[in-house]
């Protein structure tokens, strides 16, 4: 299955990739009308120090501790890919303290977000990797 | 006070109404020009530190900002010109050499442009490379004026070291320390894979890049750094360099902040030291002198590689051309006077040196009219910008063209000419790890091969254009070329007729 994986060599830590993600994930076909004065929730988040920085998203775990500690039954893998049902989140944040990466958060509405790579929204692929301008962030198969 | 005679040289416009306040153009800023306000939460910019490298503008994911030549002028002054003016204000202000970096920007004449290409019609037949085989493969060295024999009667098929190229282009000299190591990469891996060479520059060749050899040109130049045996030994020429198209008659200066880690262990030189290249070769002062270096170089190399001897395009090229010939060396490159430079004296880089085109045409013509042609190879850079330029030049007389600025620009550079400050926003002429890393060399070597790839079809084209199926055939091919807007003298150096003739 592709993945999204993270050179941190090439990471230049410019939150491009944030930017892109929340914009993506919006429904709203105009980045600036998506984004202007709106607090952002992006799936993925730029980590690092002064010296390197790397992009952390979901690594759709093939043996995830989120979806295995769901209460709620709103986290489930389709064809491999991690995905949430809004509906049925209850906003327990059990997955987010399980998660050993960081990757899982709280979106606008205080229930949570992770990234599904794009498969549900408008982009049709990451939209992070799409637009790295320094290819640091790449979605293969290994 | 002093620093109020000198106004900012661009404006930053920012469209507010696109502007997301993502900083990203805060991030990539090494000149630090834009911040953000908390307390507005607005995007605010401080022009007077803008350079113009455009690259907040090419990052910005809404397309909100511009930079903008600052239109506040002085009074307009045909003689005082505005650069003029604000150029005696530094030195006011320093009382030192003005530096500038990259190629001569003066509206000096381009005889490129001024010069046309033939094409086939009706009487003789144009050829689709597409469709025919077309060959744009060269070789550069000494060649053979005559066949010999060996006693037993059998043709002497020996032959002096040449290098190989699938078209007539390479990578001219950066020195690593002058560029990135991540530039570098770039260029090696793209040199490696178009079948062509690049050049280390002065500054020798880092360990990691001895694997790239066979596609490498080592240089040696007035500072010997990095000069060792294996070094001599890494690539598959081996070059002099005496001098640079953009600042003929002067050495160089890498400053110590420059010579950190890698490139310091590279030159082998102490860290923080500044690299100083000397105007002259302090062994050289002759002919003779130079032919004593370029039989040393291919002692030490067990005369399996040819040298190169590079020079900048001065007043005598051609009388020192021929000197060049008769020393022993392979291949003389020559750089033109609007040659690119990581940092020379503004007043030099502007002012010394003549125009490649012409150089080319005059060493080109001497080196026939002495019969000792054959005795070199002639590469010529200096602002080769495109494939009809590599044409116009291959059919002025040159075996295959040296490009630099064109494959930065293939890098992302944008030309603000400001690589002498080390804060290259590009990754490419800085040493700065943050800034290096922007430059991935997976994407730069792709674009570099991108590039020549593109020029290769289109040397194809034009040379189908002509009816002509190989380099060969167009080599020299002056007929081929016409002038416009030249005058008589002119057209008589460049040995061209004026079109319509």
């Amino acid at each position: 299955m592709k993945r999204i994986y993270v050179d941190e060599k090439h990471c230049l830590g410019c939150h491009l990739c944030e930017y892109n993600c929340a914009y993506a994930n919006s429904g709203i076909n105009n980045m600036v009308k998506a984004l202007k004065d709106k607090t952002i929730y992006p799936r993925i988040r730029v980590e690092g120090d002064e010296k390197i920085t790397y992009a952390v998203s979901c690594r759709h775990c093939t043996d995830p501790l989120c979806v295995k500690s769901c209460i709620s039954g709103a986290l489930s893998i389709e064809n491999g890919t991690i995905c949430i049902d809004h509906n049925k989140c209850v906003g327990c944040l059990t997955c987010i303290l399980v998660c050993p990466y960081g990757a899982v958060t709280t979106g606008e509405g205080g229930v949570v977000q992770k990234c599904e790579l794009c498969l549900k929204n408008a982009s049709g692929a990451p939209a992070c990797v799409a637009g790295c301008p320094n290819r640091a962030i790449i979605y293969e198969e290994r | 006070m002093e620093k109020y005679y000198i106004t900012p040289e661009f404006e930053v416009i920012r469209n507010q109404n696109r502007c997301i306040a993502c900083r990203v153009c805060e991030r990539q800023c090494a000149n630090e020009v834009h911040t953000y306000d908390v307390d507005g939460k607005i995007m605010l910019s401080d022009e007077a530190k803008c350079v113009n490298c455009q690259r907040c503008v090419s990052l910005c994911p809404t397309h909100a900002l511009k930079i903008v030549k600052n239109e506040c002028s002085f009074r307009e002054n045909a003689n005082w010109q505005s650069d003029t003016i604000k150029e005696i204000y530094k030195q006011a202000t320093s009382g030192g050499v003005l530096l500038s970096s990259m190629g001569n920007p003066k509206p000096l004449p381009v005889y490129w442009d001024k010069i046309l290409i033939n094409a086939s019609q009706v009487t003789n037949p144009s050829i689709d490379p597409l469709r025919e085989p077309m060959e744009t493969r060269v070789f550069l060295g000494k060649k053979p004026d005559s066949i010999t024999r060996k006693p037993d009667g059998s043709i002497d098929t020996t032959i002096a070291p040449q290098l190989e190229l699938t078209m007539p282009v390479m990578f001219s000299a950066m020195s690593y320390g002058s560029i990135s190591y991540n530039a570098h990469e770039s260029l090696a891996r793209a040199a490696r894979e178009l079948g062509i060479y690049y050049n280390t520059g002065e500054g020798g060749l880092h360990e990691d890049f001895y694997c790239y050899g066979e596609n490498t040109i080592v240089q040696v130049a007035s500072g010997r750094f990095g000069v060792h045996e294996d070094y001599l030994n890494a690539g598959a020429a081996i070059e002099i360099k005496m001098g640079q198209g953009a600042k003929p008659g002067i050495g160089g200066h890498l400053p110590g902040a420059k010579i950190v880690g890698e490139v310091s262990r590279t030159r082998m030189i102490p860290e923080g030291s500044d690299a100083i290249s000397p105007a002259p070769h302090h062994d050289i002062y002759s002919i003779e002198d130079l032919r004593q270096l370029v039989y040393s170089l291919k002692e030490s190399s067990q005369y399996k590689k040819p040298v190169i001897v590079k020079v900048a395009a001065v007043h005598n090229i051609a009388a020192i051309a021929s000197g060049i010939a008769r020393s022993g060396a392979d291949i003389i490159a020559i750089d033109g006077f609007r040659g690119g430079t990581g940092a020379a004296p503004t007043r030099i880089r502007d002012n010394v040196g003549i125009p490649i085109e012409l150089a080319l045409a005059a060493v080109d013509r001497r080196l026939r009219d002495e019969g000792i042609r054959n005795n070199v190879s002639l590469v010529v850079g200096g602002s080769i910008r495109s494939a009809s330029d590599v044409v116009k030049a291959i059919a002025l007389g040159a075996d295959a063209c040296y490009i630099a600025t064109s494959a930065l620009l293939a890098l992302g550079c944008h030309l603000c000419r400001t690589c002498q400050t080390g804060k290259c926003n590009w990754g490419i002429a800085t040493q700065r790890p943050e800034l290096v890393k922007r430059l991935n060399p997976d994407i730069g070597s792709e674009r570099l091969v991108n590039l020549l790839t593109a020029w290769r079809h289109e040397v194809k084209e034009l040379m189908g254009g002509m009816g002509i199926n190989s380099i060969e055939a167009l080599r020299g091919n002056r007929l081929m070329l016409r002038g416009v807007g030249l005058t008589e003298k002119e057209l008589e150096i460049l040995g061209i007729s004026h079109a319509g003739e």
